[in-house]
């Protein structure tokens, strides 16, 4: 049986000492959902890109870790949200080799490759939210529609 | 389990000297303040002791991303031009996978399986092996 204690968290994003905190709570987060190591390391290095990135071009924010559960199968969303000056260009800043800052321009993009679904939403002057979804086993089958 | 969180220390890092090579090994979570204090220490002391090898033993560290990753091939790339060779051992596997998913092949790295082989390799007395690309071979 799992439970959301110890799963679900908001913490702050504001210093690179809460970098650590996040790639922590992911790891032990995922750990307890269930998730194999391969898995545990692809979502903590994601969450540490995203955090990375909410710190550095957001000017700090917030992830928020939520527990989905669906058919059986565990899941963790991670929300980072930060209120800086947004994102003008999703499909630059989304393409492999892109960068603004003194990186190797793979955060956005490599984080997208790492984790099962991925969802961003900006507006300039008004910040960035990025949402990912990590599936312990594999991704449900979606919803059959007609 | 919410003790099982280990607290993260800031800090430095600490470079041991073996003979001809310096020893640093990575352990747990780093900030990025003690990788960059790191790669200052590291371009430092190859340029007061004259080593020619920098080894970096990385098995203890769970993750690796793109900042570190860079921050590790930027010591490599500063050691070159301080005629030292860098080598980066004992990758986790999972550590592995991830960073070839992410992206982030790091060709200009050199590196070895355990701590000994990586030794190994900086010890030869010719350098067969060279980390800035193949060897022109003549025919």
């Amino acid at each position: 049986m799992h439970t959301a204690a110890g799963v679900e968290a908001c913490l702050p994003i504001r210093s690179d000492m809460d970098l650590v905190w996040v790639r922590q709570h992911v790891r032990q987060a995922a750990a307890q959902l269930g998730f194999g190591l391969v898995d545990q390391t692809k979502l903590v290095t994601a969450a540490s890109e995203l955090a990375r990135n909410t710190l550095v071009h957001g000017g700090g924010g917030q992830m928020e870790a939520t527990h989905l559960s669906s058919g059986g199968a565990q899941g963790l969303r991670l929300a980072f949200t930060d209120e800086g000056p947004g994102i003008a260009d999703l499909d630059q800043a989304l393409s492999d080799g892109y960068t603004s800052g003194d990186g190797l321009g793979m955060g956005l993009s490599g984080a997208r490759r790492l984790v099962h679904d991925f969802e961003i939403d900006s507006t300039p002057g008004d910040g960035t939210t990025v949402r990912v979804t990590c599936w312990a086993a594999r991704p449900p089958r979606p919803r059959e529609e007609a | 389990m919410s003790d099982a969180y280990s607290r993260p220390v800031p800090g430095h890092v600490p470079v041991l000297r073996l003979g001809d090579v310096l020893l640093v090994t990575l352990q747990g979570d780093l900030h990025d303040s003690t990788a960059q204090q790191l790669q200052q220490d590291l371009a430092e002391t190859i340029s007061r002791t004259g080593v020619r090898g920098v080894l970096i033993d990385i098995s203890g560290v769970e993750i690796v991303d793109s900042f570190l990753g860079r921050v590790l091939a930027e010591i490599a790339a500063q050691a070159k031009l301080l005629a030292a060779r860098t080598v980066v051992a004992g990758m986790r596997p999972a550590v592995a996978i991830t960073l070839a998913e992410l992206g982030l092949t790091l060709p200009g790295l050199s590196t070895a399986l355990s701590t000994e082989a990586g030794m190994e390799l900086l010890t030869q007395q010719t350098p067969a092996y060279r980390p800035g690309g193949p060897r022109q071979e003549s025919p």
